[in-house]
């Protein structure tokens, strides 16, 4: 019987898992399929510093191009795993091939929720995903092309930062009565609303996408409320689905994800998932969580790694995340879902620096940090250890933050 | 470029020729040097690729900036010589550089 270990899926949790499994003594076979052209890559770059040309591949590329030959991994790019065979424990490929496997670690990501309304198809409609989306966005920065970004979240809002410092013309349409309304509170949503118009982006609240005018290219993109935005493109940014069908089709248990344990076991003992595409319990939070974050890539893959070589490293982690606008480094630690209580420290109103404490019946459950490192840190230990805090603690600037605990 | 040198907790060395322009965690990480994780891939937000420069090669380095600063505030095994191998770029001015490793980053 096969004792190769085959992963389906190349992005952060895949690269993660190659090294440890190796690091925890897994000396078996292992084979890596992705269907991009790439080998294990960073996205958090694509709508940031790979996007403003600062970086190239070199940079994202998440390991050196002989490491898998070196650790003895056998790579397959362009490749589209098709179905998982449980009961012959092979796995089938695009390409009409099989290969048996011993165990599998499925981590085949995220794709972008696609828009769908008329002239969906049209050019010049994108989305920011992968390397070749960011390629083909890249050909229309031309200062005082017209930019509509459909979409006020991270990937929308980052576009939008990096496109206006190209002298683009940029307007960003959201359905909701303000930016990041998934994720973050009004208070956080206002403060960048303030600083995208300060930068010279045009953001417009409460519009929903009805359609893309254009014959072949896209000119406009209409909104349900009767506006029309002419544009020369357009960045589509409403979220990401997770990539399930393939353990769905075989019949493993799906919820919003492919469910696993904190050990990254799905429902078959010999599969687990890891990153985006399982849907995990987290005992700080009490519940199951679907994330859309390398942290969890990375800490998912540790313990998928060591799982798949016969030890036990559960994963319990307080999630983080972060984006990049402008001169803003936003930290996020936790999830604020919930909250009863938003606790400032700083000035929303003016400059670019402070933080949103959220609590739930005193209990610290998350902290957005704008341009504060100090709270960040201290957010992560707290909202681990579920410590309860005093608002009038938090709001005090003449307490350092690391005695914002007492 | 640089020829850099990472010891390991248990003193196991780890040298690599560092391309000049990349940051000596992205060498780390891109040649699974255990002991530097940089989860946050260089975004200087998560602290986990924390190394010891040894003196001599201390005053190479640029000087801590404030992020930098409050990051290492944070780590429970800090010391005088410690940076981010996120935060120090290579270039032929650190040539030959060694770096000791925390025994863990955690």
């Amino acid at each position: 019987m096969a004792d190769d270990i085959i992963i389906i899926g190349a992005g952060q949790a895949a690269a993660q898992a190659v090294q440890s499994l190796r690091a925890e003594g897994f000396t078996g076979p292992i084979k890596l399929i992705g269907d991009e052209p790439y080998a294990p890559y960073q996205r958090p770059p694509l709508s940031k510093k790979y996007l403003a040309g600062e970086i190239g591949y070199d940079r994202v590329e998440l390991k050196a191009q002989d490491f898998y030959a070196d650790a003895g991994v056998e790579t397959l790019w362009r490749t589209r795993v098709t179905e998982i065979d449980r009961r012959e424990k092979r796995i089938l490929t695009g390409d009409g091939r099989e290969f048996p496997y011993g165990k599998l670690l499925i981590a085949t990501g995220s794709r972008v929720r696609e828009i769908n309304v008329p002239g969906f198809d049209l050019d010049g409609v994108h989305y920011l995903r992968n390397i070749a989306d960011v390629e083909a966005i890249q050909a229309h920065f031309k200062s005082g092309a017209k930019m509509v970004v459909v979409g006020g979240g991270y990937i929308g809002l980052e576009v939008a930062a990096v496109a206006v410092k190209r002298g683009i013309d940029v307007t960003v349409l959201e359905t909701a009565d303000r930016v990041m309304a998934r994720v973050v509170d009004p208070i956080v949503s206002h403060f960048y609303e303030r600083v995208h118009r300060a930068e010279g982006v045009k953001i417009e609240t409460g519009v929903t996408v009805s359609g893309f005018e254009g014959t072949d290219k896209v000119t406009a993109v209409t909104s349900g409320e009767g506006k029309s935005f002419p544009c020369d493109f357009v960045v589509v940014g409403i979220g990401i689905l997770p990539n399930t069908e393939l353990a769905m089709e075989a019949g493993l248990t799906v919820e919003n994800g492919i469910v696993v344990d904190e050990f990254c076991r799905t429902s078959d003992p010999d599969i687990c998932a890891a990153g985006d595409c399982t849907s995990h319990p987290n005992g700080v939070y009490g519940r199951s969580l679907r994330l859309e974050s390398v942290h969890n890539a990375i800490e998912q893959g540790k313990t998928a790694a060591a799982t798949l070589a016969g030890k036990e490293k559960p994963y319990n982690q307080v999630p983080w995340f972060w984006s990049d606008q402008y001169d803003l480094k936003l930290q996020i630690v936790g999830l604020s879902a919930g909250y009863d209580q938003a606790v400032v420290r700083g000035d929303p109103e003016a400059g670019r620096s402070f933080a949103v404490f959220y609590l739930k019946d005193g209990v610290l459950i998350a902290v957005d940090a704008v341009n504060r490192a100090p709270e960040f840190m201290m957010a992560k230990i707290l909202t681990q250890k579920q410590a309860v805090l005093d608002p009038k603690r938090i709001a005090d600037e003449t307490i350092p933050v690391k005695e914002i605990a007492g | 470029m640089a020829k850099v040198t990472y010891i390991e907790h248990d003193g196991k060395e780890h040298t690599i020729d560092v391309a000049n322009g990349l940051t000596l965690m992205e060498a780390a990480v891109k040649n699974a040097v255990p002991g530097i994780d940089g989860d946050c891939g260089g975004a200087c937000a998560c602290a986990t690729c924390m190394v010891y420069v040894p003196e001599e090669w201390l005053a190479k380095l640029p000087e801590i900036e404030t992020m930098e600063e409050t990051m290492l505030d944070f780590c429970e095994r800090r010391e005088d010589n410690s940076r981010l191998s996120c935060q120090i770029v290579a270039s032929d001015a650190i040539d030959g550089i060694r770096l000791q490793m925390p025994e863990s980053q955690h």
